[in-house]
Parts: C-alpha cells; structure tokens; sequence
C-alpha cells in the first residue's frame, strides 16, 4: 500500500498524452464524484454542474490512503473549488490539490475535457 | 548583480533564499544555490514521516517552480569541491568554476559515525537524507523476507528515538543502544527520561543503556552488536543515529577558521574568518556551540541575509534550545535550563506513573521567576511555560499551580494569550511575534487566521503554537469589534437557527436556492449537510432527496469505515428482536462476510460491506421485516430499554414495549444531531436512560423524564424535566422538547451543550414547554406531528427504484469492486488491513 501514493502526479493539460475516455454525461452526477477506473489508478471526476466546471483528482485520500475522495462533498472555499474526504473533511483544491486545511499532505489532479458528450480525462501514460 | 552563492540545499539554505528574496534591495542581487543531494531542499524534521507515507514530494520545502519564479538559480547533484578566495570564486565536482561576491556555507552536518570496529559492514546505515531512508527500505524489505525481525538504532538521543521509530514503521523490532546511562541526556533529566523510557518501553521498543559497543558481529552483513562485557544483540540491521558532525570540509580546504572539534567559526553577524563568506546552519560554530535545531538555523539565514544587504541585524548572544516534540508518540519538551540546580533555585516536580506523566519546572527561591523546565508524556503546558519563561513574566503565587493548575478552579494559570507583551514570541520556528499577529489583524492587512499564517507564516513550521495564533487572532478580531459570530461557515453569515427560519419561511427545497439568495459561494462540507438537515427536519425529506448536499453517511445510507467500506445497522426497535430475525441477520452476514458486533444501542451492526452488496444487503433484510436503523444519521439513533415488567421481577412497567412505541415515533427525524433515548422499567436504570438525550424511568405513579445527556467525550447525566407524568403527558412533552432543540440548537450540537447555551437554563425550559410562556406549545406540536407518521424507510424508497441504485457502484466504468480493499484476522473474524 506504501505505493498508493508514487502512482498519482499531477498532470497539467498542456502535458497530456492520452486523453482516456471515462463515459459520457450522464454517468457523473451533477456537483457530485464518480470514480473511475484506468489502469490501476482510480481517478475521482467531478461535475460540478453549479460552476459549469469538471475536475479530476486521485480518488485516495492521502491522509489514510483509502478510496473515497470520489464520496465526498464538493464545495468552495474562497471561491476556489474543493472536495471534502467523506473519512476526515480533509479539504483540497480541485484546482491544485492543495491541503486547504494547512496540513502538508495534498492530491494529485487530472485535466477533464468534455466533448460531444463524452467525458476524458489525460494522463500522461 | 551582485552575486550571492549559497552552498547546501538544506532547510537552512532554503531558507536563507526564502528570507533574502523578500528584502528591500534584494532585486539587485543574484542568488545561485548549490546542492549535493538529487532534489530540493526538503523538510528533515519530518524525515520519519517519510517511513510513514509521505512522499519526497510532500516533503519539500518548496514548489517545482518556487527557485525559477523567484529567479534563484538552483544546481542539484552538484558539489562544491574548493573555494579560491583569491579570486572569489568556487570550483565544483562537474570542473566548473563560479564568481561570487558573497558567499553562503550551509553545507549543513552529515550523521557522525563513531569508529565502531564492522560499521562498515552491509546492514548498517545512517539516517539522514531521503537517499539513506530509501537504502534502509530496501534493506529493510529485503532481510523481512528472510525472516528477520529485530533491529538497532545505535544512539538514545532526540534523532535516534526518531529512527526507532521509523524502523518500527517499517514492521520490525527496533532495539535503542545507548553509551549514556538514560535517554535523552542533553534535554531530559533523570525523572523525565526514566518516564519516557517506560513510555517508550510499553510499545515493545528495545531500550539497552549503558552499552559501549565493541564491535559489529557478522561475516559481510550485519548479524548483532557485541557489547563490553561479551554481551551479544543479535540484529539483522543497525540505523546508526548518535549524533552530528557539521560539513565543514569546505571550510577547512580554504583555510578558513574551524573548531577543534569542527564547525565553521562565525562571529555575531554570521561571518567566518574570511568577510565575503558566511556560514549559517548546523555548520556554522557560533559561541563555541553547534545548534542542531531549525529555529537557530533559520534566525542565522535572517542574520547573514540582512548583513549581506548591508542592514545592521545581528545574532542574539544567548541562543535558545527550547524544543517540543512528539517521540513515538510521547509528547516530550523541554525550555530554558532544565538542569539548573543551585542555592538560588528550586525545581518543583511533578511524577505520575499512572498517567506516564513528568513535569519539572525550575523557579527562584522567591517564586518570581520561571528558568526553565521539562515536560513529558503531556506537553500541553509548554506554549504558556515557554512564554512566561521567555518574557519573565510573573508567576502565580503558587508556582507549582503552573504544572497543576490552580486545584479547585476552572481558571487557567496561564492567564490569556492576550496578557502576553506584544514582543513575545509565539512562533518560534518563524520567529512571529505577538504583536505581528495582533497587528496584521488590527491594521486591516489580514481578515482571516488564514491571511494571517500566509502573511506572517506563523504556524507554519512545528505548528505547536497554532491553539495560541488561533486564540490571538480571536482576540485581535473582537478588539476591533469584528463580530465573532458562530456563523455556519464562509457561505452563510447566519447562525443554524436563523437559517432554519429563512428556509421555513421562503419554502425553499434546494440547497443552491438558499445559498444563491442568503450565501455565497458554492456551499462546503459544513453547510450542506445543515441544510439537507433543515429540510428534512421541516418536510421530514428522506436523505434520498437531497443526495448531493448530504454526507457520504447518508449518501449511502450507511456508515463508512476505516477502510472506505461501509457498516449496516438494521433498526431493532427497544432491542426487541425475534429468533428468526437474529437468524435473518447471520444469515446475511455470512453471505457478505461481514464482521458482526453487538452496538451500544441493543443492535447488531454488520461491518465490512462493500459499496456495491450494500441494496442487495438490503433487499434480503427488508423481505424479512427489517427496515433501517438511521445508524447513519443526525436523527433518531435507537430506544434503549431493559426487559420491564413483563419479565423482570423489580420492574415497575413495561419499558420496552413503552421504547419501541416512542422509537417507531420518532425514527428518522432528522435533527441537528444524533439522538438516542432510553427507557428503565425501574430505579435500577439498566438501560442507562439518564445518558441519553431523553430518558425514562418507571417509579411508582407514573414516569419520570429526564433530557439533555449523553455519553461520548463529555459524558453528562440527563437532567429532571418532569416527574410522575402518564405516557401521554411524556409523548407531548417529548414532542415539543424535540422539536423545540431541532428549531434551534446549533450544527451538530447534541442536547447536553444545547441546554447549556440555552439563556436561563433548564428553568427557562421548562417554562417554554411545560408552562408555555412563549406561546410556541402548539407550534411545536402540530410541526412534530407532520413528522410523525410520515416516516420512509429510505432503503425501501433505494431498492423500489433502480435510477436511486446507480450511487451504489464503486466505479463509473466499470462494475469491479475496490481492490485496495484488504483484510487481516481478528479473532474469529476479520479487520481492516492496516497500512
């Protein structure tokens, strides 16, 4: 389990290599996760529906290292957009993956792009 | 540009840069930081958090970009090999050569290894850099699979109780070899470090003092320590960790002035014999000592920072080694001179073998002054001793109250952060004074405890002083006459109870209806579920509605555990349950494999349910009769009862058959927090009725009913409403009571805290809703009537239809359960993996 964590890195959109096809519209509920699987990497997306917006972060909490950061509760603090962990209401930045908490550890996150329908989010392998 | 070389990329030459950079004139200046490890610079303080998880990346100081956005050009892997002061420049391992003008040595200390006869052999390392822990990884994985199980850290010190540690993280034995007679013998005394060694030696961690190493026992690898006196450990890997020696090889090919027993000498303004270099760090022998800890290292980068812009700022003359930690979990400090013993002077301790705990303060013989101390098992007193020994500040009349507190009162000896002078120091690591934080408030820079730890970065090194900042900066707020009101959070400026009637009164139904029109924002992990609370409490919602806005536990109707499953607690009302249902329920634990346990609320809870089997769990327990027990909800939890009158010989009535009556009433209520109740059929009390937010109990000529407990971390006892009262009578005092603390009670506030906020107290209650003097009787009644007799059970309204089922699957793309999902034994069943 130690290595949970050396398998999620941040991947900006410029970086992107493949962009993975992880359903369409209505698989992810609105202001709400789904997680995905690739590969052996389980990928927490939001719609954010409210703010019109799609994020993507690792679906481990870094805290306890358990997957569930796509059960948690979307938010905003100064107006920057977070998820919450369902185990501890750790806060991050969908933007990020920054610990809004102050705490060191943070998240990966992942370029989501929706078109015609169809959701994909990069990686860079 | 003048041009600034600072060599090592440590946390003291990271912070030299983070320092310069921010200085008046520092723009005409060109920084180029040198360093011999791959990386950059990252936190060694919490190196062992490394073994626990974290990864190099969580351990840096800094960004990627931080050196480019900054334009301070950084060269890792690259190692400085000699100065020319002649010509100002250095010459490194790659054959280059660099001017500069002024020069910074932070080459920092390497592990010092003492000349044990086999040190070198495979199997022992030292523990200092991230490279060395990855080493002492590997090895340590490898011997593991041979069967290896114990370990040495040579060196009882505050380093190697840290590596014990990390070798106990790595899942073997860890054995700490001390020379000394005690552990930790620079900063602890002999009462303290006796305490920490029984602290340290109850988590099954080796402790041999006294021991001089002889030689290191095996043929190529590792295989024990010999000890004087033909005394074998057998180990199959030694972290050694007894110490430092600063880096100062530099230094001594160039001529410059070092100590005897090494470090670069520095005069007051960081400057070693020759002017254009400084040294700073563990490296720098400043008053004949080396400083091992951060906070020196950081006021040194300040000090060599400022010089080099020709700015006055010159070390203190008397450096302090003050220092709280956490060792293997014991909370350990020391302040001052915790030695200090003479005419002058009386230590007054304080030893609990009970608890673990030992304090030793030093005062004058006139009690007016604090000089220094020791703090183990419980450093919770360290900030306030710190800061009244820093300041000198004025003791109690009774010194000894300061490590005791004042017997017989609730008041705090340490008086209020704000009682501090503005020049004290309350984070250390930053160097952040009181007067910065107050000021950052009171001049308008800062608004939030955020703006202030991202000005100031107070808080942000050890974080021991984040209850203080927190406390200032409350302070500081209400001084200005911001109103500190107990807001729900950043989107709501309304307590629960006005935000209970603005959505009473508008009707709203949606979350984001009520935060577009009185909030901002998008709305957190805080004001969603209260307001999904709300709205259930008016239109008594089922969680099913308003999914989004409610927490994973009542997204999933059901408890999440510590490894991402969930637990199910089917509602067994009173704990009256027939045979065939308790078979019902075997049944569906052995079909799931799910680990069964009998609740504090007379029901069973099955354990380790995956996302996915939780409708299919649900679809056999409804067929058979059961519906949910809301273990998942701020609601109604259980009715507790005994077996009454019907079986017992005392009991005065029918207690339970008078709990499943008032748990069928009011299930599924949501309320701002959880309720439970219980039910006694005599004095006796055996279902604990009085720790309950209602209880009741049998007596002769009725029922008396008791509100407002609680078991939990303030355990309370509930308090007398109402004696000798019918059922009937109990159910409308009930009703409105409920009603009465779900209309006003704050976010997550059980009754006990409620009723102790509630202006006037229990009299006052009694008044609103046994005597009616406020006219709300009625209203609270006929709200609670709407509740009652509406009830869902949510997992029915899930299973009747499939577009409600989709949330039940781990994954978007794909029907596979979560792999991460592992399990060990426990006893005759099973418990999450731990990691």
């Amino acid at each position: 389990m130690e290595n949970i964590i050396n398998e999620y890195t941040s991947v900006a959109v410029e970086d992107v290599k493949i962009w993975f096809k992880a359903g369409t519209l209505k698989d992810f509920p609105s202001n709400r996760g789904g997680c995905i699987k690739y590969k052996n990497k389980q990928i927490a997306v939001f719609n954010f529906e409210r703010r019109n917006e799609w994020y993507a972060c690792q679906n481990a909490c870094p805290h306890k290292m358990e997957m569930v950061l796509s059960r948690g509760m979307t938010g905003s603090a100064d107006g920057v957009p977070k998820i919450a962990c369902p185990m501890h209401k750790k806060t991050f930045s969908l933007v990020d993956g920054s610990n809004l908490n102050g705490e060191d550890y943070s998240i990966a996150t992942y370029p989501v792009k929706v078109v015609d329908g169809e959701v994909f989010v990069g990686f860079l392998e | 540009m003048i041009k600034v070389i600072v060599v090592g990329n440590g946390m003291v030459g990271y912070k030299f840069c983070e320092k310069f950079i921010t200085k008046a004139g520092s723009e005409k200046y060109q920084i180029t930081v040198f360093g011999e490890e791959p990386r950059r610079a990252y936190d060694r303080v919490h190196l062992s958090e490394y073994f626990a998880g974290k990864s190099a990346d969580d351990l840096s100081m800094s960004t990627a970009n931080w050196y480019d956005d900054n334009n301070i050009i950084l060269n890792t892997s690259e190692l400085i090999t000699d100065i020319n002061r002649e010509q100002k420049t250095i010459h490194t391992h790659l054959e280059k050569t660099h001017e500069y003008d002024y020069l910074v040595l932070a080459t920092g200390s390497a592990a010092f290894v003492p000349p044990i006869e086999g040190v070198d052999k495979e199997g022992v390392f030292v523990y200092r850099t991230i490279e060395d822990l990855d080493a002492i990884m590997a090895y340590a994985k490898k011997i593991k699979q041979k069967g290896a199980t114990e370990a040495a850290v040579l060196g009882g010190g505050l380093l190697g109780l840290e590596a014990a540690k990390a070798v106990r993280d790595l899942g073997l034995n860890p054995h700490v070899v001390e020379f000394a007679p005690r552990l930790m013998p620079r900063q602890l005394d002999k009462g303290a470090s006796d305490m920490l060694q029984s602290k340290i030696e109850a988590l099954n961690i080796g402790i041999h003092l006294n021991k001089s190493t002889q030689y290191i026992a095996g043929e190529d690898a590792i295989t024990g320590m010999m000890f004087e006196g033909d005394d074998l450990l057998k180990v199959d890997m030694l972290v050694v960790s007894a110490g430092i020696k600063p880096r100062d090889e530099l230094g001594r090919v160039s001529g410059l002035e070092v100590g005897v027993r090494g470090g670069v000498v520095v005069n007051n303004k960081m400057q070693t014999s020759d002017p254009n270099i400084y040294a700073i760090g563990e490296v720098a022998l400043y008053n004949h000592m080396i400083y091992g800890l951060v906070a020196p290292g950081y006021e040194m980068a300040d000090v060599a920072a400022e010089q080099i812009l020709g700015n006055e700022k010159l070390m203190r003359e008397s450096i302090d080694m003050s220092t709280q930690l956490k060792l293997i979990g014991v909370e350990v400090a020391s302040f001052g001179d915790p030695f200090i013993e003479n005419d002058e002077v009386t230590a007054i301790v304080y030893e609990n073998k009970f608890s673990g705990i030992y304090k030793r303060i030093n005062v004058t013989k006139d009690g007016k002054t604090l000089l220094g101390g020791i703090l183990v098992g419980d450093s919770s007193d360290y900030n306030g001793l710190f800061q009244i020994y820093s300041n000198a500040m004025a003791l109690p009349p009774n010194p000894e109250d300061l490590i005791l507190g004042s017997r017989g009162g609730e008041s705090s000896t340490m008086g209020s952060a704000m009682d501090l002078p503005d020049t004290a120091v309350i984070c250390s690591c930053e160097n952040v004074t009181k007067g910065a934080i107050c000021c950052s408030i009171t001049d308008g820079t800062c608004e939030t405890l955020s703006d202030v730890v991202k000005l100031t970065k107070a808080t942000s090194g050890c974080g021991g002083c984040k209850p203080m900042v927190v406390d200032l900066v409350k302070a500081a707020q209400k001084s200005i006459g911001k109103e500190v009101k107990e807001s729900i959070c950043e989107h709501f400026h309304f307590t629960r109870q006005e935000l209970f009637d603005i959505v009473k009164i508008n009707k709203y139904t949606n979350f984001y209806e009520v935060v577009d029109h009185h909030g901002n924002g998008d709305g957190c992990e805080v004001c969603k579920p209260v307001v999904a609370s709300i709205f259930s409490s008016i239109y008594n919602d089922t969680a099913n509605k308003h999914v989004t806005t409610q927490d994973t536990n009542d997204r999933f109707l059901a408890n999440i555990q510590r490894n991402g499953t969930y637990s199910v607690v089917p509602r067994v009302a009173g704990g009256e349950i027939t045979p065939d249902k308790l078979i019902v329920i075997g049944q569906v634990a052995k079909q799931f494999d799910l680990y069964t346990k009998i609740t504090g609320a007379q029901r069973v809870d099955l354990f380790g349910a995956h996302l996915g089997d939780l409708p299919e769990i649900w679809r056999i327990l409804i067929e058979n009769g059961f519906e949910s027990g809301h273990a998942y909800g701020k609601s109604l939890r259980a009715v507790k009862s005994c077996v009454g009158n019907a079986w017992c010989r005392y009991g005065m009535d029918d207690s339970a058959g008078f709990a499943i009556e008032l748990e069928d009433r009011y299930k599924g209520i949501r309320a701002p927090h959880k309720i439970k109740g219980g039910v006694s059929a005599c004095i006796r009390e055996c279902a604990e009725a009085r720790g309950k937010d209602f209880g009741l109990i049998a007596v002769e000529g009725g029922w008396n009913l008791y509100i407002c407990g609680n078991g939990g971390a303030n355990p309370k006892h509930a308090v007398l409403l109402a004696e000798q009262i019918d059922k009937a009578t109990v159910i409308k005092y009930l009703d409105r009571f409920l009603m009465y603390y779900i209309r006003t009670a704050g976010p997550l506030v059980r009754t006990a805290t409620w009723l102790d906020k509630l202006d006037g107290g229990l009299d006052y209650l009694k008044e609103v809703i046994i005597h009616d003097r406020i006219g709300l009787c009625e209203a609270l009644e006929s709200e609670m009537a709407s509740l009652v007799g509406t009830f869902e059970c949510e997992w029915k309204q899930v299973l009747e239809k499939p577009r409600l089922m989709k949330r039940f699957s781990h994954f978007v793309n794909s029907d596979e359960k979560d792999d991460n999902i592992e399990y060990v034994a426990l006893r005759d069943q099973k418990m999450p993996k731990a990691w």
